[in-house]
């Protein structure tokens, strides 16, 4: 049978574009928003330049713009890969990219204009959240059709993280932006107090759990075992963890309002399941990082892997200390410090970021028809700048939370506060310093990997490339349902 | 356990979808729905009115500027919280709050409680200029609220979609929104609404001597 299907990978290739732009664009705004915290007058008395306008613009801007952008373009090259069939709906395909983009610009251009429902994570106002759904839906149609039509029966773990992303992220998305419109530019929740914080931190729970954690566990299942050159440790593990992950992650929401209005109820189940959530996670972490087993030694040579290896350590120890912020006691002290600025960026930053970078290394060059990246020395640059700039942000900002959260519950022996507010922001002043120098390590970081893909993509900008054809397997009668543990 | 029950979902990714679906619909279910149940049969208590023309544009204006994302508005239960920023916030308080305001990091104080604890200039100059009042202050400025005035039809826009969400604004509430937000700028209302926080959202009914008696706050 002559083999006339290829892989689609120029839809691959302008999300891996996309993603290195936003990223850029995304921890610029990160960048600006710290060096505000740190020297407030940069805003020129400008709206759209001010502290609480730009905000949502870093958290949207590497969040969806970023992490959206890469995680389609990964799912795209993934499912190909693991059904080895040419994804489904090229033309829907190419909408998913084009949509998403207008998405990401009109939603960036928006919420600095005050243009915005100010819901955290879910700002863009109602006509740009109509945008999300039907994108968001036709990537499902792509993901789920591409699926439909794979070649091999038995589908690749990556694949369910994949899926689970695609349709939790939906629902959450339509549930938590129901509003009514009163015009264009303004709307109000059909949610208000109480029930609309539930439903917000449902939302915003989740959207870390499928959107930073379920897509970006997809791209490690896949890329992991590919840089290290060797099966999964445990297919049946990774089946026990996805049930459980996607299962209780949804009941955690609560976590994010402890010693609330929210009913007592409600906050103990949250704290219950966030420590339930334990296993899973660190399950995942474990998986990944014992796929190395056997492999360590490409830590030394290569970047790639390098970045993953120190992603899942950083995931492991992220969810280790979400789970224990979730215990009302600890929350007590760390809620509404920097502390939770520390915990969200070790895992983002962290974990987040790291799996990303790794991941568009580990796919650039195949999706861009070269051997490998174009500079070595820029990958390794780059992880010392992300690592160094992760730990000083994070380092700077626990410091800054644990003294804020001493601070405001200090008492004298009269029981007389210790402390004004003002002197818990005076005394993190310099924290906020070394966060914003973090900040431009890893900002810097980010230049270096646009500089490389764009040299690594010459090829294809002229091209020169050719598309990669899809190995089309002989039928099996029965397939053997996992592949074996690696040895060792 | 059998594992060709996982193996049949493993190799059909329309069961696979479904059951995701499944699995992550049950945790938000058992949350929300008793929230929901229990919202609508919760009755804002006497005292507590929707926000009147002038503090919902205020209101508005806090949302649309992001004060949220460095102050809070919820006093939590916990003993060094209530000896700040007084008696702990409860759900009545904030059930005409769309979207709420509880927040979820505090650059700044916590405000669920800041009414009548500043006199309205002191709120003025320390929204053009923080730094002007709190040297060590790293809030910005906010000197553009000043120049823009309030729009008398938006606002009443604004209430007739409140009020088809269930809010009970009367057709007297709405056609005195012009009267009400006359004139008025967006610091005017701005400082409103900061001025009624803890006062005018309290459950308990008030004596008249509090502090609103200095705030040009609008009728109620």
């Amino acid at each position: 049978m002559p083999n006339t299907e290829y892989y689609n990978d120029k839809v691959v290739r302008q999300f891996l574009l996309a993603a290195a732009v936003w990223g850029i664009v995304g921890m610029s705004f990160g960048v600006y928003a710290a060096a505000e915290l740190m020297w407030p007058a940069l805003n020129f008395n400008i709206p759209w330049l001010t502290f609480s306008r730009i905000r949502p613009d870093h958290t949207f801007g590497v969040i969806f713009a970023f992490g959206g952008s890469a995680l389609m373009g990964t799912c795209y090259y993934v499912v190909q890969r693991t059904g080895h069939a040419r994804l489904a709906l090229g033309r829907l395909a190419e909408f998913t990219f084009w949509g998403w983009q207008l998405i990401c610009v009109l939603a960036m251009v928006t919420m600095p204009l005050g243009i915005t429902q100010s819901k955290e994570y879910a700002e863009p106002e109602w006509f740009i959240d109509l945008l999300i759904a039907v994108v968001w839906v036709s990537f499902g149609v792509v993901f789920f059709a591409s699926l439909a039509r794979r070649r091999i029966r038995h589908i690749y773990v990556a694949n369910w993280y994949y899926g689970a992303f695609i349709i939790a992220v939906g629902l959450l998305h339509i549930v938590n932006n129901l509003a009514l419109p009163v015009s264009m530019w303004k709307s109000y929740p059909i949610y208000s107090g109480v029930v609309d914080a539930m439903v917000e931190w449902w939302y915003g729970h989740n959207a870390v759990a499928f959107f930073l954690t379920a897509g970006f566990l997809g791209m490690m299942y896949y890329f992991v075992p590919r840089q290290a050159q060797q099966p999964l440790w445990s297919y049946r593990f990774s089946i026990v963890n996805f049930w459980a992950l996607i299962s209780v992650y949804m009941w955690a929401g609560a976590h994010h309002l402890m010693y609330t209005a929210l009913p007592d109820w409600v906050q103990s189940v949250g704290m219950a399941f966030s420590l339930i959530l334990l296993m899973p996670s660190l399950g995942s972490a474990a998986n990944g990082l014992l796929t190395f087993n056997g492999s360590w030694w490409r830590l030394k040579t290569d970047p790639a892997a390098k970045f993953m290896v120190m992603s899942l350590v950083f995931y492991a120890a992220a969810t280790f200390e979400g789970s224990m912020m979730a215990i009302k006691t600890v929350n007590s002290l760390s809620h509404y410090t920097d502390w939770t600025i520390a915990h969200v960026h070790s895992g983002s930053l962290g974990w987040v970021a790291m799996i990303t970078i790794g991941s568009l290394y580990a796919m650039a060059p195949r999706a861009l028809g070269r051997p490998e990246m174009h500079s070595r020395g820029g990958m390794e640059l780059h992880f010392w700048l992300h690592m160094m700039g992760t730990l000083l942000y994070v380092g700077s900002m626990w410091t800054a939370g644990v003294t804020e959260g001493l601070m405001w519950r200090a008492t004298q022996p009269d029981g007389a506060l210790t402390y004004g507010f003002l002197d818990s922001l005076i005394a993190i002043r310099p924290m906020y310093l070394i966060r914003w120098g973090g900040g431009l390590l890893i900002l810097a970081g980010m230049w270096v990997m646009a500089w490389n893909l764009w040299h690594t993509a010459a090829d294809a900008r002229a091209h020169l490339i050719k598309p990669i054809p899809v190995p089309i397997p002989e039928p099996v009668p029965h397939q053997v349902p996992a592949p074996l543990p690696a040895a060792g | 356990m059998a594992y060709k029950h996982f193996e049949a979902i493993e190799k059909h990714a329309g069961l696979l979808g479904i059951l995701i679906a499944i699995m992550v619909s049950i945790g938000g279910l058992a949350e929300i729905t008793p929230l929901f149940m229990e919202a609508h049969s919760l009755k804002p208590p006497p005292g507590v009115l929707p926000y009147d023309p002038l503090r919902l544009a205020g209101r508005d204006v806090y949302v649309r500027e992001g004060c949220y994302l460095c102050h809070s508005q919820m006093i939590r239960a916990l003993r060094f919280e209530t000896e700040r920023y007084g008696h702990y916030s409860t759900a009545a308080e904030s059930v005409y709050d769309r979207p709420f305001q509880w927040g979820s990091k505090r650059t700044g104080p916590d405000l669920a409680r800041v009414g009548g604890k500043y006199s309205d200039q002191w709120h003025r100059l320390h929204l053009m200029d923080p730094r002007q009042l709190v040297p060590p202050s790293n809030m910005p400025g906010y000197p553009w609220l000043a120049e823009n005035k309030l729009d008398a039809a938006d606002i009443q826009a604004r209430m007739r979609t409140l009020r088809r969400l269930g809010d009970p604004y009367s057709d007297a509430d709405i056609a005195g929104a012009p009267a009400a937000v006359q004139g008025k700028t967006e610091m005017d209302a701005l400082i409103a609404y900061l001025q009624g926080l803890g006062i005018r959202n309290e459950p308990v009914p008030k004596s008249t001597a509090t502090p609103m008696a200095t705030s040009q706050g609008g009728a109620p």
